[in-house]
């Protein structure tokens, strides 16, 4: 298919845009096949670039023959488009709908982006998953994207997705696993199977204690059993105790995340509608839950030196939220850039959450929604909170968060393409797309996102879950809200006094230890 | 020590402090009751922990139905600190109930701390203490006495206006018969006088009580005060009347006689209501907030009670309406009267909130001393009354000077640059209001404390504060940013929980980093730095290291204040008056604050942060629940 047949005007002038906080550009409106561009065509004047996989969904208004198309992007941003002429604002509008809702994978951008910056490292080989489980001495590596009868594992089983994670020789616990699976197939006659007994047992030495956390409510877990899943009986995995929590299935968030951007973009509501609205959307419940549960698994490993299997239905989604959370809070290293890069590539692309699914439409799509929810910028949210309460501990600041959250939903890179790594092997992604990680980690980059208050902390960092101390997080919900200059001042502010300490602290030392050598020069003389 | 005799020192021992969340991992520890303070000390190993609580500061006590482990006894502080104690001895619990209660509610003026309580200062040091923040230079900063205004003495001996300070702003043109006249006409006598000139665009925000206009009366001297108010600013031909109620609430009261100004007899006022609600209802809202604040809820139930509480509503609608007098000034160049019932609480809040939005004098470290000190205290805010100093009237207590510093606050999050001081600065003050350990906030207005002599009896609380000024320092507070009108939003959505304030003595629910101590302690590190650096290059010139002595490198802030030069200690004790509790040593901490020992609090602005405390008591309060929740659930 040719995007010129999608595009019904290519161009058109006069037209103005309006963004929030910032003053209005007149200019000419291009449509790409894969952009909408406007520009002033003056020097100095920032152009718009859109990708239309960015937006979300469009409104048209008509007054007189000016148009008027209301733009709304997954990152939440509102824009505003007035253009002249009433045809010509039809054919933008609806090619824009057009480019925007493309069905196939491959007419995606990232197969048609070519960095302009020169790849040192390439992002798809970085990630090697022996690398990430290195550190785990006596035990069988599963390689999460081959199939089941690799493992020996039963085909009525639908645990075909068990990785393993091994709390690090730096905690004082004695080895234990983090695992994470998918609901067993028990059904409502209560089926077994002996080989996934013996492997979930296995994973715990004689006398040792394990904790199945099982993300959703006991109620919730028994109705499963009538569509042929359930869960574990304990008399069957006798080591093993079983823990339910309540976090709720992911397509119910998506309804949650609409409601919370419907909440604040509404300007006009008074202090208890907002409360009541904020309230009502239950986004800060989920935080707090996923947190909640996420503390557990990461307790039952620091504190009981318990192993720990999650799960929830598919594992695919709240069972990643949980585990990846619970390393952050356990192993120092995921809070390094890098460490951070490997924990979302394994516990969550590799680990087959499908993020194209997932992050098909955002808050602003009108559609009954699929299978779109916001189960990963719900985890980014809930790192945010374990940030901002231990803001000297991460390598990373909020921009890096707000980055994976843009593009998961749309991006150049074809790193969020497809459902699971199968699916990123049949796409060939690695030969035909450039990484995300082949340009974040590029020192250039990088400097946004490093935090000038990091300092390396190998303790378990324990977040408070109650409710006065989860915030909304501003930074992506009233991010095209507010005006950032005040905050933006403030942490130049912060960096400045950082680097103006240390550079003062490299000058004391290099004078006193000039002053030192010319001490020990001296000595001889002084002695008789 | 000739007062040690006076203190009675109750001492009980084998008594539980109850952590919130926690109640196994409690100590056993003993209890002190001085004469101003209860004190638990909790001796676990090598560590002693103490908490201090002033007995002013206790607004409640309250036994507890028995348990099996013990008499509760819950103890609720005006810090919104709670106290959970358990004692093993029902009679035990019993005294200390008693003594509670005798020591927690004085009847008597004297019996205030503050008439007991001496920094050890000299009289000559005392009266300049109580000099240092004058209303009279503030009046002079703005650029008083000039054209079309005057410091006016007429209320010397408080017989125009008892409860009015005794110099007065007056526009020129007014008559002493004007003034006076104007004066009958308010309740109270408090007639329109001028709280804040702006020198820019010649606007002044004038406070008074409200007319008593009731359904027909009128008043010539009163609309000709407002005419000469209006005539005082060249810039607009009309002022606007604000009157910060509520217009139900306004209506209502011109039944009683009282009311608000009807247009039709004033020339040239625009007239507006604020919706700001009255003490009783902040009480209450208060009351409901604090409930939230400390049940342990979902975060639903935690929202719903946010909501239902509606203090953050009335936050929003102080907020407006200083934002309503600041635009006024500074984009219409109008002049402002401000008046609510009888013109001591919205009014205060509302015309100091605007003060801090035009003038960024009012966002330094002084300037907020001189601010309090002008519209707050001068003006008659009754804090004898709405603090609940003394054992009288509760309908009377209410809490609109916190909501005044919690506006602050939500500004100081707006804008983090703008404002020379800190949270704790903001959490410090309000602590000392009703610590009454200084004379500043004793009394409902100047004639009182006249009458009671506490400049001569009392020390003032400003000095003490700017001593400490090191640890009230925004490290971000920026002079090249000061010079702006503050433009806040006041969409519902930017106003937060002050967790800071309402839960401050919850530390589990505090970030365990904090930014702020981080960059104080930096800039502590930074004058240790420039002042080695300084001596080093001294030393480096001398040796001949360095060609030139071109002195201490550039600062890349030009932080002046000559305090700063002093060393800091992380905490300042201030005073050794009370008696020493144990080893002679224990010096009383920040007066009314806790003072703890153990790790945590010793060491408020020490540069680790404070990850110990997440090492061995972990949690996140809830996470603690959970744990239970495992090993209920086997």
């Amino acid at each position: 298919m040719e995007f010129a047949e999608l595009i019904k005007t290519p161009r058109v002038d006069g037209v103005v845009l309006h963004r929030p906080f910032m003053p209005t550009v007149e200019g000419t409106l291009c449509l790409t096949g894969h952009h909408l561009i406007l520009s002033s065509r003056q020097d100095n004047t920032e152009e718009l670039w859109l990708l239309h996989a960015n937006i979300d969904s469009i409104e048209k208004r008509f007054v007189g023959s000016l148009g008027t198309i209301i733009v709304k992007c997954k990152d939440l941003r509102v824009i505003q488009l007035d253009i002249p002429g009433m045809e010509e604002c039809l054919n933008i509008a609806s090619s824009i709908e057009a480019l925007s809702t493309l069905d196939s994978v491959s007419l995606m951008y990232p197969f048609f982006y070519r960095p302009l910056f020169e790849v040192i490292e390439d992002g798809w080989q970085l990630f090697v998953p022996e690398e990430a489980f290195k550190d785990l001495e006596s035990m069988v590596l599963f390689y999460p994207w081959n199939e089941t009868t690799l493992f020996g594992l039963p085909k009525e089983d639908e645990e075909d997705n068990i990785a393993l994670w091994s709390a690090e020789s730096a905690f004082t616990v004695d080895e234990a696993v983090m695992m994470r699976a998918a609901q067993p197939l028990t059904g409502t006659n209560g089926r077994r199977c002996k080989e996934d007994e013996k492997l979930i047992n296995a994973t715990l030495c004689a006398g040792k204690r394990g904790y199945i956390i099982d993300t959703r409510t006991i109620a919730v877990a028994q109705q499963a059993k009538t569509r042929g899943g359930g869960f574990e009986q304990e008399a069957n995995y006798p080591q093993w105790r079983r823990i339910h929590k309540a976090i709720e299935r992911s397509n119910v968030l998506q309804d949650s995340l609409i409601k919370l951007v419907e909440a604040c973009n509404d300007q006009s509501h008074s202090m208890d509608r907002w409360l009541s609205k904020l309230e009502a959307s239950n986004w800060q419940s989920k935080v707090k839950e996923i947190l909640t549960t996420a503390c557990l698994a990461a307790q039952c490993i620091d504190r009981e030196g318990a192993s720990v299997l999650v799960h929830g239905t598919e594992g695919t989604d709240s069972t990643l939220q949980v585990t990846s959370l619970a390393q952050i809070i356990l192993d120092p290293a995921c809070r390094t850039i890098r460490g951070f890069e490997v924990l979302i590539e394994r516990e969550w692309l590799q680990a087959g959450h499908p993020f194209q699914q997932r992050c098909a439409q955002s808050a602003y799509s009108n559609g009954k929604p699929r299978s779109e929810a916001p189960v990963f910028l719900l985890f980014l949210d809930c790192v945010w909170q374990i940030l901002r309460q231990f803001p000297c501990s991460f390598q990373f600041n909020e921009n890096l968060l707000i980055m994976f959250f843009e593009h998961a939903y749309a991006s150049q890179f074809g790193t969020f393409l497809g459902n699971c790594v199968a699916e990123r092997v049949k796409l060939q992604l690695s030969q035909k797309t450039v990484s995300l990680w082949s340009w974040v980690n590029r020192p250039q980059e990088l400097e946004r996102f490093l935090n000038p208050l990091y300092e390396p902390n190998n303790l378990v960092i324990w977040p408070s879950v109650a409710p006065q101390s989860l915030l909304l997080w501003e930074g992506v919900f009233l991010r095209w809200n507010r005006s950032t200059k005040c905050l933006d001042e403030a942490c130049q502010e912060m960096v400045h006094i950082i680097e103006y300490n240390k550079e003062l602290q490299n000058k004391v030392n290099s004078l006193r230890r000039q002053l030192a050598q010319l001490e020990t020069e001296d000595s001889p003389l002084q002695t008789p | 020590e000739g007062h040690i005799q006076t203190l009675r020192l109750d001492c009980v021992e084998y008594v539980k402090l109850l952590n919130k969340y926690a109640e196994k991992k409690s100590a056993l520890g003993t209890l002190y009751l001085t004469a101003t303070h209860l004190i638990y000390v909790e001796q676990t190993n090598n560590a002693r922990t103490e908490t201090w609580v002033l007995h002013h500061h206790i607004v409640s006590v309250e036994k507890l139905p028995l348990t099996a482990s013990g008499c509760p006894l819950l103890i609720r502080c005006k810090t919104f600190q709670l106290l959970h104690l358990l004692f093993q001895r029902e009679r035990d619990c019993q005294d200390v109930y008693q003594s509670l209660l005798r020591l927690s509610q004085p009847v008597k003026e004297e019996e205030l701390y503050a008439f007991l309580y001496n920094p050890h200062q000299n009289e000559e040091d005392r009266r300049q203490g109580w000099e240092f923040i004058s209303v009279a230079n503030d009046f002079s900063r703005m650029g008083l006495s000039n054209d079309y205004w005057e410091i006016s003495h007429l209320n010397k001996n408080y017989e125009i206006c008892s409860t009015y300070p005794s110099i007065l702003g007056l526009p020129k043109n007014a008559s002493v018969a004007v003034v006076t006249g104007s004066a009958k006409f308010r309740s109270r006598g408090r007639l329109p006088v001028l709280s804040y000139y702006h020198k820019d665009t010649k606007a002044a925000i004038c406070r008074c009580s409200q007319p008593l206009s009731g359904l027909t009366s009128r008043c010539v001297e009163d609309e000709q005060m407002l005419q000469a108010i209006s005539q005082a600013n060249p810039n607009c031909p009309f002022i606007y009347v604000v009157d910060t109620r509520p217009k139900l609430n306004a209506m209502a009261n011109r039944a009683a006689g009282k009311g608000y100004e009807n247009e039709d007899n004033y020339s040239n006022i625009r007239f507006q209501f604020q919706g700001i609600e009255n003490i009783h209802v902040m009480r209450n809202s208060l009351q409901k907030l604090l409930e939230v604040c400390s049940m342990k809820s979902s975060m639903s139930d935690y929202l719903t009670g946010l909501e239902n509480s509606g203090w953050l509503r009335h936050i929003k609608s102080v907020m407006d309406a200083g934002m309503f007098l600041a635009k006024a000034v500074c984009e219409e160049r109008a002049s402002v009267l401000v008046h609510c019932s009888d013109g001591w609480d919205r009014t205060a809040q509302v015309c100091s909130l605007a003060c801090i939005l035009l003038d960024p004098y009012y966002r330094t470290i002084k300037g907020l001393m001189v601010l309090i000190e002008k519209e707050w205290i001068s003006f008659g805010h009754k804090f004898s009354h709405r603090c609940g100093h003394l054992d009288t009237d509760p309908k009377e207590v209410s809490p609109v000077f916190t909501q005044f510093l919690e506006c602050v606050w939500q500004l100081s999050e707006q804008f983090p640059c703008v404002f020379e001081f800190n949270e704790h600065y903001l959490i410090e003050i309000h602590n000392q209001v009703y610590a009454c350990q200084y004379g500043n906030f004793i009394g409902n207005c100047q004639k009182e404390r006249l009458d009671m002599r506490l400049h001569e009896k009392t020390f003032s609380l400003w000095p003490h504060l700017l001593k400490n000024q090191h640890l009230y320092r925004n490290p971000l507070y920026r002079r090249s940013l000061e010079s702006t009108v503050l433009r806040p939003s006041t969409l519902p959505l930017h106003f937060k929980f002050w967790c800071g304030m309402y839960n401050h003595y919850d530390r589990g629910m505090h970030p365990k980093q904090s930014v702020l101590d981080q960059l104080l302690s930096l800039t502590q590190k930074q004058e240790e730095g420039e002042r080695t650096m300084t001596e080093l290059q001294r030393l480096a010139v001398a040796d001949g290291v360095l060609p030139d002595p071109s002195g201490p490198i550039n600062t890349p802030t030009e932080q002046d204040s000559p305090s700063e030069k002093t060393p800091t200690a992380p905490f300042v004790q201030s005073n050794g008056s009370c008696l020493p509790l144990v080893n002679g040593d224990a010096e009383e901490a920040g007066p009314g604050a806790e003072k703890c020992i153990d790790k945590e609090g010793a060491e408020p602005g020490a540069t680790e942060h404070d990850l110990t405390s997440s090492e061995d008591k972990p949690v996140s309060v809830e996470t603690e629940h959970s744990k239970e929740e495992v090993q209920e659930s086997s």
